[in-house]
């Protein structure tokens, strides 16, 4: 799909959380997230996916301002989020809302969906007349699919798929630009993940949003993203259009990744080969030098631990971080392991 | 079927709340052959932890109670056996293993001091003997630098680890059976595989019959001879795992498989199963899935289906089983 | 900025069903609350006792007393009987009716104590846990010294001083010794509170730090310290007898159950009766607080800081 200008572009953010030591007071610092720029074009799903310690979720916060990156910036529509005056903070607050994965303590139990419904209208005092709340509350539970009469109840009245409604519900409440989800189907039944996919994708389309769509599950992400970028401990790996990466991808550990799907042909027969990763994922306290995939990777050479790869554009027309993808974005050796 | 080795008789468990009665399973029954891995899929509400559980009888009584049904292991009946028999059953001849590994180790205890623990009580074995041996069961699960793992508290652990070691104590007493609870729900999607893996070469190595767990389809498939579907507590198709996957006979068997996202399509809207996951306190009439279910009649929302054989060893409990297959 | 067409429903109505609990529809989580209690005994037993002894703090004429100091020297001593239902005291006063006007100073004493620790803890827990930093640690600092002193050691230093005092004074300086205890329940709470998925929702939307602290922290986190609140009542009671009885609390003429304690002991054991009836009703009042505050606890939990379960 034609995407429009960058609306929100990560510059080179590091965010690095301070380890407290056991015993002996030296410190050490989480790698959480490690020089990653991208840009979220206006209208465009970019997905953002990795495993846990990958550093999706600090970035979302760092976008959200939830926290303060150690060093780069976050510009939003041009400006630096570190720059903002007090106003435009308030104006981002309205035009960047998040989802988040936990639908039940993104509620506050002790609040009925009216009042989480109202909350931000009650932060924003100016952007709608009080007599119009209640009619503005009964329009979102209709847009997210849920029944108006039900405002006065309460979060724990209602199944998880039904909050995760309201949490979106209650993200769109202020008319934003941008949705930041975060893994917003992950802790949701399967049967009703496909229902929250389908709501995301109509509100996309119906109210041209732009979506930063975190998540570790790839056959969600590929249902909703245009673009893709993954991640691997506080690193972006791979970055392009979804088909591209998710189909054809270049990076080992993206390959791995998709690989690890079981997936059957219609016979039920298991198809594809699994790449089984050797070792375990390293401490983001402790990354390896060079290529931080490189301890688990089966391409794995002398170079990869003596020269961290760059995430440039390597004849295939998206950034891959590795030294051995060739121009036609193969893998040199092209070597899956394991069935 | 050929005898089963574990054959589970009209299981009911039922959860005695302040709210009312829940039926957290109802009816269950399947046999599990030697050797074979039975996939047990559902999702929340299903029934699929309660009633392993219930097998063990390591459920909190109260609220549950289980009011009916019988288990038999190899002929023996378990249910009335004393809480001292069952305990040589638990580990011996039945193993279970839970989904969050740090959850079921003992954050107080080293690695090796669980392991050897288990090994002397229940083997009386020498702690030598019993050094010996967890040094053995961590090297079959594939865990490198045994001997020093032996050392380490759980936390210290990564989760595929601390999996892999729970996966350890279970085999640690070479059960006849393992109830496997979403063993690899909490872990990441490249450590899955390699816990998966090893399960299924476990099994595979030791005729140890596998009752897996999961609420994931493809996992199912990936891993299992037969699959149990479960919904609201019921048993509602049961067959050879290829066959579930490729003509399901059950609408929820159906309507998950078609709404489950696939990498490789990528849909302008995903076919969804219409309708929430069942409230257990207030299921309706008939079918637990008439709401949801696009082929569901009269007859559906009065008379709950009974299992009927729909193929080789394939059965479904509903009405309209035949359209479904179609 | 798009207007909300409230007609365009671009997606599937949803015709599921809420979940439904009990056979109210419309339980807020006090009502979950208040459903529970009412159906725990111990709730109603405390909560009775304390009824009846606030009764007795406020209208001792209620249970037919007589004057308390219409005391007849005369009379001193005499065991319980028709006339005087726990006897008299050795300065001939009816014993029944100095143990009932008792409870007034017990209850006093208590309430002031958890009063004041409450407001203390609410402000300065909440600055603690909520700004962090050299602000938590100042707090936390001052409150562990304070901690270290022992309660009623470092009242009994206090009070000596003093040379005793009245009811509120005594309070005081309980309270001077004992405040850390809430503040740090409530600093816990604020800082879990801090942590939980409605108050980063809330934060997204660009609510005020101070807002957050009011409309989601503590009031999520207020169960906690309500019960504990309710064991502070209990225990600064039994502290001031404590005190009273060891002699630097209350004085004559004063009437509480520390200083009938105090008398009685000096007349132990043939005047055992004079040690029973304030004893007996201390213990019931710690005891029915106590109690209060566990069923309370049991009502509460975990609905209000837990999520669902699984099957």
């Amino acid at each position: 799909m034609t995407a429009g200008d960058v609306i929100i572009r990560v510059d080179d953010v590091v965010k690095h959380f301070p380890l407290r030591d056991k015993v002996f007071g030296s410190s050490g610092v989480i790698h959480a997230v490690d020089n990653v720029s991208i840009d979220l074009h206006e209208g465009e799903v970019l997905g953002v996916v990795g495993e846990s310690g990958c550093g999706k979720s600090t970035l979302a916060n760092l976008i959200m301002k939830l926290e303060e990156p150690t060093s780069g910036h976050i510009e939003y529509r041009g400006t630096d989020l570190a720059t903002f005056s007090d106003e435009q903070l308030v104006t981002y607050r309205r035009e960047v809302a998040m989802v988040f994965q936990d639908t039940f303590g993104s509620l506050d139990p002790r609040m009925t969906i009216n009042d989480v419904l109202t909350e931000p209208f009650t932060v924003h005092r100016d952007v709608l007349d009080k007599d119009l709340w209640p009619d503005k509350v009964r329009a979102l539970l209709k847009l997210v699919g849920l029944d108006p009469d039900h405002a006065n109840r309460y979060p724990h009245q209602f199944s998880g798929g039904q909050r995760q409604r309201i949490g979106i519900a209650r993200a769109l409440a202020l008319d934003p630009k941008v949705l930041i989800c975060d893994e917003p189907v992950s802790a949701l039944d399967v049967s009703v993940q496909a229902q929250i996919v389908n709501l995301l994708k109509d509100l996309h389309d119906e109210f041209g949003l732009s979506y930063i769509f975190v998540a570790h599950d790839l056959s969600v992400v590929r249902q909703l993203a245009d673009r893709v970028a993954v991640m691997y401990l506080g690193q972006v790996m791979e970055i392009g259009d979804e088909s591209d990466v998710l189909l054809h991808p270049s990076h080992p550990y993206t390959q791995a990744l998709v690989s690890a799907l079981p997936t059957a042909d219609d016979q039920g027969n298991v198809t594809g080969e699994r790449i089984i990763l050797s070792g375990d994922l390293p401490s983001p306290a402790n990354p390896p030098s060079g290529c931080r995939f490189r301890t688990r990777c089966w391409l794995a050479q002398q170079k990869c631990t003596d020269e961290e790869p760059a995430l440039i554009e390597r004849g295939t027309g998206r950034p891959t971080k590795c030294h051995f993808v060739t121009a036609d974005g193969t893998l040199v050796p092209h070597m899956p392991v394991g069935v | 079927m050929s005898d089963p080795l574990m054959d589970v008789e009209g299981l009911e468990v039922e959860f005695r709340t302040e709210d009312g009665v829940v039926k957290a399973v109802h009816g269950l029954s399947y046999g599990l052959r030697k050797g074979e891995i039975l996939a047990v899929l559902g999702e929340s509400g299903s029934g699929k932890t309660v009633h392993a559980r219930a097998i063990l009888r390591i459920l909190d009584s109260p609220p549950a109670f289980v009011t009916g049904g019988e288990v038999s292991l190899d002929g023996t009946e378990l249910f009335p056996l004393d809480e001292d028999e069952m305990v040589d059953i638990r580990g011996a001849r039945i193993a279970m293993l839970f989904q969050d590994p740090h959850t079921a180790l003992d954050p107080v205890y080293t690695v090796g001091g669980q392991m050897i623990e288990l090994l002397r009580l229940r083997q009386g074995l020498s702690k030598r003997e019993a050094k010996a041996e967890a040094i053995d069961l961590l090297k079959r699960v594939g865990i490198p630098s045994a001997e020093e793992r032996l050392k380490a508290y759980p936390h210290q652990l990564s989760g595929g680890i601390a999996q892999r070691v729970m996966v350890a104590m279970a085999v640690a007493l070479d059960p006849d059976v393992l109830l496997a609870d979403e063993p690899t729900s909490s872990l990441d999607v490249t450590v899955q595989a390699q816990v998966l893996e090893l399960l299924k070469s476990l099994v595979a190595d030791s005729e140890m019959s596998m009752v897996l767990i999961t609420h994931n389809l493809a996992v199912a498939v990936a891993m299992a001879d037969r699959i149990a579907v479960m919904y609201a507590g019921q048993l509602v198709e049961i067959g050879p795992a290829r066959e579930v996957y490729a003509k399901p006979a059950h609408p929820y068997t159906a309507a998950l498989l078609r709404s489950i996202p696939d990498i490789n399509v990528r849909e302008e809207r995903l076919p969804a199963i219409k309708g929430a996951p069942p409230n257990l306190l207030h299921l309706p009439a008939g079918c637990p899935f008439n709401p949801r279910c696009e082929y569901a009649t009269e007859i559906c929302l009065r008379e709950m289906p009974p299992l009927e054989s729909v193929g080789d060893e394939h059965a479904s409990a509903c009405w309209h089983w035949e359209e479904v297959v179609r | 900025m798009s207007d909300l067409k409230p007609d365009t429903t671009p997606i599937e109505p949803i015709l599921g069903e809420t979940i439904p609990t009990g056979r109210d529809l419309n339980l807020t989580l006090w009502g979950d609350v208040w459903r529970k209690l009412k159906r725990d005994k111990r709730f109603w037993i405390s909560a009775t006792m304390v009824t009846i002894f606030i009764l007795m703090a406020l209208v001792p004429a209620l249970f037919f007393t007589k004057d308390p100091n219409a005391c007849n020297i005369h009379d001193t001593a005499l065991r319980p009987s028709r006339e005087h239902w726990f006897g008299t005291d050795l300065l001939g006063c009816d014993y029944y009716t100095r143990v009932i006007y008792g409870a007034r100073t017990s209850l006093q004493v208590g309430l002031i104590v958890s009063g004041v620790e409450l407001a203390l803890a609410l402000f300065l827990g909440s600055a603690s846990g909520f700004f962090g930093g050299w602000i938590d640690m100042l707090i936390s600092r001052f409150a562990d010294v304070w901690f270290s002193v022992p309660t009623i050691l470092g009242s009994i230093l206090v009070l000596t001083l003093f040379h005793g005092g009245g009811p509120v004074v005594i309070a005081l300086v309980i309270a001077l010794f004992a405040w850390p205890d809430m503040t740090r329940l409530v600093r816990a709470v604020v800082i879990s509170g801090k942590q939980r998925g409605y108050t980063r929702a809330a934060r997204t939307m660009g609510s005020s730090g101070r807002r957050i602290l009011a409309r989601h922290v503590l009031p999520n986190g207020i169960g906690p310290v309500l019960v504990f609140s309710a064991y502070v009542i209990g225990s600064s009671a039994g502290a001031e007898a404590g005190l009273t009885f060891l002699g630097v609390g209350l004085r004559l003429p004063a009437i509480s159950w520390g200083l009938q304690l105090s008398v009685a002991d000096t007349r132990f054991p043939e005047l055992a009766y004079l040690m029973f009836f304030p004893s007996l009703f201390l213990c019931l009042l710690i005891g029915a607080w106590i109690l209060l505050g566990e069923s309370l606890r049991d009502a509460m939990d975990p609905k209000l800081f837990g999520s669902s379960g699984d099957v």
